[in-house]
């Protein structure tokens, strides 16, 4: 990988380019958890982007001194701290949220973005480029999250952003949901469907044949 | 000194280690007082909605939702004998893991395996003292998952005020629905007992025949749920039969008649003139 990719690049590339869902397919199973309102979309995306970024940092800070025999296990570390303080401080500060989002943030230790920029970018790059990229990770996770969720919650449940757009038939209106929005593939289908999109429209994603 | 020495090595995982215990347990001892406090308004809340004092979406300060708190008698109550054990602390009883009896096949009516031997209630008088709603927490299992919430019975101890689910992992929009407040106003003022005293309250498949004669022991089932439905009819006439509640309710009734017989008498006097 070249070492001199420019601050500007580091922070967009990933919003699309290179994005972690839709191009490197990497942390999809949480996109899949989170993303039947936007509301935990959005949580769920702020907490990764500070995630990454503050972990990138820390990985940064000390990838001059971090023996390669436990490489893995100090990155490991440093995501776990950072994972908890997050978990810690929506229980705090919005526990609603907390509640809907339950084990998901505690998941964040695990997904594979947070990871893959401390091994990829973080281990070899200065600090400040580490939280440009991980901004940018963090940011490109999250479109995906938002997309995905404006539709589920939509068309799901009649809402976004817990705000009645199509009133449900439940509730007395007119609009039937559809049960496949609020269950787990439906994400799948929809990142499927981004994917899709996004190469029709852009030839340099495309798998030469 | 190398990178890769095992001195260094040591080293760096000894003061990684230190640096990131001291961030989680200063987070976890500076939030905990918060999170504690999110939980128990948290919990406040739902018992509030289910006595009927705060309206299914309503938003309450945290202010509004103590004050209004405060004014509920918090008791503790042996579920086998029905009577209330003077003295209890209900933090304790509901934190004491050996609380539990086991229920037989017979009895799990609900099935939970096992019940509280002693369960905490929460009994809301109005300003003249007179009995206004008795809020029991309930628990059973649905299609997919434990579903936890309270129901609470009217004044005179036979029709229902609220039901609120507030923990369940049922399908959304179908089951999930019991938490809907559309579907759960259904159940305000149906009658629990048949004749005979028995708890008969059920979800039917379908809509309600209003024609029928059990149609005040009845609730319309959410389509599409009829599982989930079936749950929720065996969770609430389990609580309510002599498993559950009934002792107490009977106790209940008999204290609490004693008071409000002569309001019967008086209003069916009116009733009959």
């Amino acid at each position: 990988m070249n070492n001199e990719v420019s601050p500007k690049e580091s922070l967009l590339k990933p919003l699309f380019k290179n994005n972690p869902v839709f191009v490197q397919i990497l942390g999809v199973c949480s996109a899949l958890a989170v993303t039947t309102s936007l509301r935990t979309a959005i949580t769920m995306a702020l907490a990764v982007i500070f995630v990454t970024s503050f972990s990138n940092v820390g990985v940064s800070l000390i990838r001059k001194v971090i023996p390669g025999s436990i490489r893995m296990i100090v990155e490991m570390t440093i995501i776990a701290t950072l994972v908890i303080l997050v978990d810690q401080l929506i229980k705090a500060f919005s526990y609603d949220l907390s509640k809907q989002l339950s084990v998901y943030v505690g998941l964040i230790i695990t997904n594979c973005i947070v990871m893959g920029r401390a091994e990829a970018f973080a281990i070899k790059n200065k600090p400040g480029a580490s939280l440009l990229d991980g901004i940018g990770n963090g940011v490109g996770y999250g479109l995906v999250l938002v997309i995905v969720a404006f539709f589920r919650e939509l068309f799901g449940f009649g809402k976004l952003f817990g705000i009645v757009v199509f009133p449900t038939v439940q509730n007395g209106g007119w609009y039937v949901p559809n049960g496949l929005m609020v269950t787990a593939p439906a994400a799948f289908f929809l990142i499927g469907a981004i994917i899709w999109v996004v190469k029709t429209f852009n030839k340099d994603m495309q798998d030469s044949e | 000194m190398s990178n890769e020495s095992i001195t260094k090595t040591f080293v760096v995982a000894a003061l990684l280690s230190i640096v990131c215990a001291i961030v989680v347990s200063l987070s976890d001892v500076s939030l905990k007082g918060l999170q504690r406090r999110n939980q128990a308004l948290d919990k406040q809340l739902n018992i509030l909605r289910a006595a009927g004092l705060v309206e299914s979406d309503a938003k309450v300060s945290a202010e509004e939702s103590e004050r209004l708190f405060a004014k509920a008698k918090t008791v503790v109550v042996d579920l086998a004998t029905g009577q209330i054990v003077p003295d209890a602390d209900p933090d304790a009883t509901l934190a004491d893991k050996t609380n539990v009896v086991p229920l037989s096949k017979e009895e799990d009516l609900a099935s939970i395996k096992t019940r509280p031997q002693r369960a905490v209630v929460y009994l809301f008088y109005d300003d003249a003292e007179k009995l206004q709603s008795v809020v029991l927490p309930i628990v059973g299992t649905g299609l997919w998952s434990t579903m936890r919430g309270f129901l609470s019975l009217n004044g005179d101890l036979a029709t229902v005020c609220r039901i609120v689910f507030y923990e369940h992992g049922e399908t959304p929009g179908l089951g999930g629905e019991i938490s809907n407040p559309a579907w759960t106003s259904k159940w305000e003022g149906k009658s629990v007992y048949n004749a005979s005293g028995e708890p008969v309250i059920e979800v039917v498949k379908g809509t309600v025949d209003p024609s029928s004669e059990s149609a005040s022991n009845q609730i319309d089932g959410i389509s599409g749920a009829t599982l989930t439905g079936a749950g929720v009819t065996q969770t609430v006439q389990f609580w309510l039969g002599n498993s559950g509640y009934g002792p107490f309710l009977e106790e209940l009734r008999k204290t609490n008649g004693a008071a409000s017989a002569t309001h019967d008498l008086e209003d069916e006097g009116k009733d009959a003139q």
